[in-house]
């Protein structure tokens, strides 16, 4: 039994999906949502704990051998983001009961909860496939599932950002597909690690690097990479609360998690940071996404797309510290990316729960909400300090290891660029916070009782998000394995 | 039983400093229990106050011993971790010993001048005093910023407590300033000597000491000494005028305690921990700062000089007198240093004294401006009494504590052969005659305006006041006892 985890972590949502389409029932497909995150969070702590003892675990689909069958691989590198995701269903699930049930018709939440199971996963699957074209596929099971999910969104604003990401993620898609097929001209093979091997020793081929070029624009733009950002802030802020919440949590977590497994166990480091400059464009396209994604948060009169302005932001960190190319620059992202996924998924959710009592998130709307909803504001401050990355919380403890990391390397003008942005996200949040706490209340009518349901998931993703930032041990050990396992190029 | 007792000051775990920042935690908690019992509520922080004070007082026997304690490891190569060593000591009786007084002060303010929502006030008061607690007693510069970081945020609310748009603007500029300073020039600098030094240990003799070149040292230096903002050197003194918007309770702890004592504390952690005095000195890394304090110093006079509010008079005056201490650290000579420390002790007790009668002037009598003062001494004397003893203090003459600490920073200047900032610390003083001594002088000889109308601030408010003015004369005689600790870190003569 534990010898089919790897294909058991997919496969439960994945046959979920069908049956919360089949069934019909809100409350049957909500049941199943959540036994479908709960098998795969299960399945992903006891990968992790497998991977942890025993090094690198390989999973022969059908049991074809690789490199003629498809291989799930799980590693160091992938345990991490198994592990977020999964965590993060599970959190949403919660939340998700009531969030959707005061947002959608009835008819269409099996339909979302179908959708849900199918975008967790594309999401585990992209993360634990060892082989490229098996990596296209879920990347497109899990943008069309998202796409669908986006468009559910309660306003008609929702539709337009719904087919905004549709085009420019499936031109995204493309460019992919394109990629690797020419890596598949060029070397033969699909799997990745076999693809490792090949590549070594033909650096000077122009299709490959061609390929390399052409997988990582179509990455980028599922990462939200300036300038590719231009869907995110819509879609972030028109989806359903239960799913901007999920997908800010892990949506481009993963993509960036490809763009490492690509660039240092496909390709090879040598190749994507050494004879190509991807390092350097992905500093310099880190360091203006922190920039403009802070400052076009500061301008928003909205909650939500000031969230997601952050995240573009949010992503240029991470972006940053994998551009790096050092262990202590990839270790700093994953970090990075385990705080920011556990920080944001809370300031979403509890954006939600904002929008279900008081019908509208504008900032002019929350004047002296922190007095009337003292606990669910008083979790927006301890997330949106994360974000800010103030000691003691979970955003300062990635922020000092990617600041460090840029030290070390000597990238002042990078270093410069987001101490810059954590200047300017004292700013976005404290606007927040300040009307929030200190006007006076506008509206007299007192909002309906939050859910119980609701306000458990969002204090259980703050005060982890405020354990971690105490005790960071448990994501700075799994960020350190991801790191040795990428760059140690012992995945394969 | 006796095991705690072994383990209160047991040299690798010493329970007694994390219960130190536990106690004004519980404080908060119990504030917030009681929040509809004010009298209960008041009771238990004055309680807590005075259980921390008596607490951290009974540490000074131990101050040479190095008592550690560790939390966790928060990463890798990093853990949060407390230490006790005197200046920290220093820091945190100062906090200790003014916290009861200031609440039981603030308890009869807050309700003479009608203010809202106080069981809020006394919560993140007692979160501000565990914060310099922590800030005090911390081992490295990592725990050291998650406090300083902790303390900006507990005050905010406080900076804001009216709630009108001109808290907001105040508080808005108190919180981007310090948050601006740490984040954009601490975080990097903390970083930089980690990664310069691999660790980030106040060690006696100094972190850096032989692990970086001048070059690097002279950039450090100022990062670190614009970066703890709390110092208010300028330009990055405008937060202190404009948290002069909270009520005066907080004022007078935190922004003439608590807040600013925190920033300077850092300063000359930094200074003799970080660089070492040695090493400064020999590099002469920290000079160009000393024209950085001296103006600070002389500006911020002039300027306290020309303010005609009261509070924004006073303001002006601390930022005046954190540039003392700033300066004379930056000399990096042990008497100087000493001296800078002694004054952190004797600057907050007679502050406070001014900012409580400040407070008592504006709630008997109404008036906020010095103009207005004229001829209060007869129906205030008590307030009026405290306010002079104060000054005296603050201008640097016996018989009170400021002499002694503005003896040492001289002394220690004319060691060093530093003439021309021996002119600037002694001219400061000048000028203080100059902002602080008119106020006294009008209120006892100026005729008053009209027949007096009300009497003496109340007793609660009064009794304080005169405490801590009866502080600065005991440090006059106790000044010895207070550096003798340090005297020994330092190895002074």
């Amino acid at each position: 039994m534990t010898g089919q985890l790897p294909v058991l972590q997919v496969a439960a949502p994945l046959l979920c999906a069908p049956l919360c389409v089949l069934l019909r029932s809100r409350t049957v497909a909500w049941l199943l949502f959540l036994v479908a995150s709960l098998a795969s969070l299960t399945c992903a702590a006891l990968l992790a704990v497998r991977v942890d003892r025993s090094g690198t675990l390989r999973y022969a689909m059908g049991d074809w051998q690789a490199p003629y069958g498809i291989e799930f691989v799980v590693n160091g590198f992938n345990t991490p983001v198994l592990l977020l995701v999964s965590l993060s269903a599970v959190v949403v699930a919660v939340y998700s009961r009531r969030s959707v049930a005061g947002e959608l018709a009835p008819r269409r939440v099996p339909l979302l909860y179908a959708c849900l199971c199918l975008t967790l996963a594309g999401l585990l699957g992209l993360a634990i496939t060892g082989d490229v074209f098996n990596a296209f596929v879920f990347l497109e099971i899990s943008s069309l599932s998202t796409y669908t999910l986006i468009a559910m969104g309660r306003r008609r604003q929702a539709l337009l950002a719904a087919f905004r990401y549709l085009v420019i993620g499936s031109v995204g898609a493309v460019f992919v597909l394109i990629g690797i097929g020419l890596a598949y001209a060029v070397t033969g093979t699909l799997n990745m690690g076999d693809l490792a091997q090949r590549v070594t020793g033909g650096h000077d081929n122009r299709s490959l690097q061609a390929a390399v070029v052409l997988v990582f624009v179509g990455l980028a733009v599922k990462m939200a990479v300036f300038p590719l950002h231009a869907w995110l802030p819509a879609a972030y802020a028109e989806a359903p609360s239960a799913v901007s919440t999920f997908i800010a949590a892990t949506g481009t977590k993963v993509a960036i998690y490809v763009f490492c497994r690509f660039a240092f166990t496909v390709f090879g480091a040598t190749l994507v940071f050494g004879a190509m400059p991807v390092g350097r464009i992905g500093l310099l396209l880190a360091a203006l996404g922190i920039l403009l994604g802070s400052a076009a948060a500061c301008f928003q009169d909205d909650l939500r797309y000031l969230l997601a302005w952050s995240s573009v932001a949010q992503v240029g960190y991470i972006v940053a510290g994998v551009s790096l190319a050092t262990t202590a620059g990839v270790s700093a992202a994953y970090l990075h990316m385990i705080m920011h996924s556990v920080t944001k998924a809370a300031l979403f959710a509890t954006a939600g729960l904002l929008l279900l009592r008081l019908g509208t998130v504008r900032l002019a709307a929350l004047a002296g909400v922190g007095r009337r909803m003292p606990w669910t504001f008083a979790a927006f401050v301890v997330a949106g300090l994360g974000l800010v990355g103030v000691p003691p919380t979970a955003g300062f403890v990635s922020k000092w290891a990617l600041v460090t990391a840029l030290v070390e390397q000597g990238q002042w003008l990078v270093l410069a660029a987001m101490l810059s942005g954590s200047l300017l996200a004292v700013f976005y949040v404290g606007r927040v916070v300040e009307v929030a706490w200190f006007r006076e209340p506008t509206a007299d009518a007192e909002p309906a009782a939050a859910p119980a349901s609701m306000v458990t998931a969002i204090w259980f993703l703050v005060l982890l998000s405020v354990s971690f930032g105490f005790d960071a041990s448990l994501p700075a050990h799994l960020a350190d394995a991801a790191a040795s396992a990428l760059l140690g190029n012992g995945g394969g | 039983m006796a095991e705690l007792i072994t383990a209160w000051t047991s040299p690798d775990r010493a329970v007694a400093l994390p219960v130190a920042v536990a106690i004004p935690l519980l404080a908060c908690c119990g504030v917030l229990l009681l929040r509809h019992r004010p009298i209960a509520r008041e009771a238990a922080s004055v309680a807590c106050g005075l259980a921390l004070a008596g607490m951290v007082l009974a540490l000074w026997p131990v101050a040479g011993q190095g008592l550690r304690f560790e939390l966790w490891t928060w990463l890798p190569g990093l853990s949060l971790e407390f230490a006790l060593e005197p200046l920290g000591l220093m820091f945190a009786s100062v906090a200790a010993v003014l916290w009861p007084v200031t609440t039981i002060y603030a308890a009869g303010y807050l309700r003479a001048a009608q203010e809202p929502a106080l069981a809020r006030f006394f919560a993140f008061f007692a979160l501000t005093i565990a914060s310099a607690m922590w800030i005090a007693l911390s081992a490295n510069l990592i725990t050291l910023l998650i406090g300083y970081e902790l303390m900006t945020l507990a005050t905010w609310p406080l900076v804001a407590h009216h709630g009108d748009a001109k808290a907001r603007r105040g508080s808005r500029i108190y919180v981007a300033v310090l948050l601006a300073t740490s984040i954009g020039l601490l975080l990097p600098a903390i970083v930089v000597t980690w990664v310069l030094a691999g660790s980030t240990d106040f060690r006696p003799g100094g972190l850096l000491a032989g692990q970086a070149g001048t070059g690097v040292l002279t950039l450090l230096f100022p990062l670190y000494l614009f970066g703890i903002g709390k110092a208010a050197l300028m330009p990055v003194h405008r937060w202190l005028p404009a948290a002069m918007v909270a009520p005066a309770p907080v004022s007078a702890l935190l922004h003439a305690v608590a807040v600013v004592k925190a920033g300077v504390f850092t300063v000359l952690k930094v200074a003799v921990y970080v660089f070492g005095l040695d090493t400064l000195r020999d590099s002469g890394a920290a000079e160009p700062m000393t024209w950085v304090a001296a103006f600070t110093l002389i500006a911020a006079a002039i300027v306290a000089i020309r303010s005609d509010d009261l509070k924004r008079r006073l303001a002006y005056s601390t930022v005046s007198q954190l540039a003392y201490i700033v300066l004379a650290t930056t000399l990096a000579h042990e008497v100087a240093v000493a001296g800078g420390a002694l004054h952190m002790v004797t600057h907050a007790v007679g502050k406070i004294t001014l900012f409580l009668c400040a407070g008592a002037v504006a709630v008997a009598a109404g008036r906020t401006r010095v103009s207005e003062l004229d001829g209060l001494g007869r129906a205030m004397p008590w307030t009026f009494a405290a306010f002079l003893t104060a000054t005296v203090s603050i201008i640097g003459l016996p018989p009170t504590g400021g002499t002694w600490s503005k003896w040492l920073m001289l002394l220690g200047s004319a060691e060093a052969g530093q003439v021309v900032p021996m002119l600037v610390l002694l001219v400061g003083s000048l000028l203080a005659v100059a902002y602080l001594m008119p106020i006294a002088v009008r209120a006892f000889l100026r005729p008053p305006a009209g027949p007096p109308a009300h009497g003496d601030a109340p007793l609660v408010m009064t009794g304080p006041l005169v405490l801590t003015a009866i502080g600065c004369v005991a440090l006059f005689f106790g000044a010895d006892v207070v550096l003798a600790p340090l005297a020994a870190t330092l190895e002074l003569p």
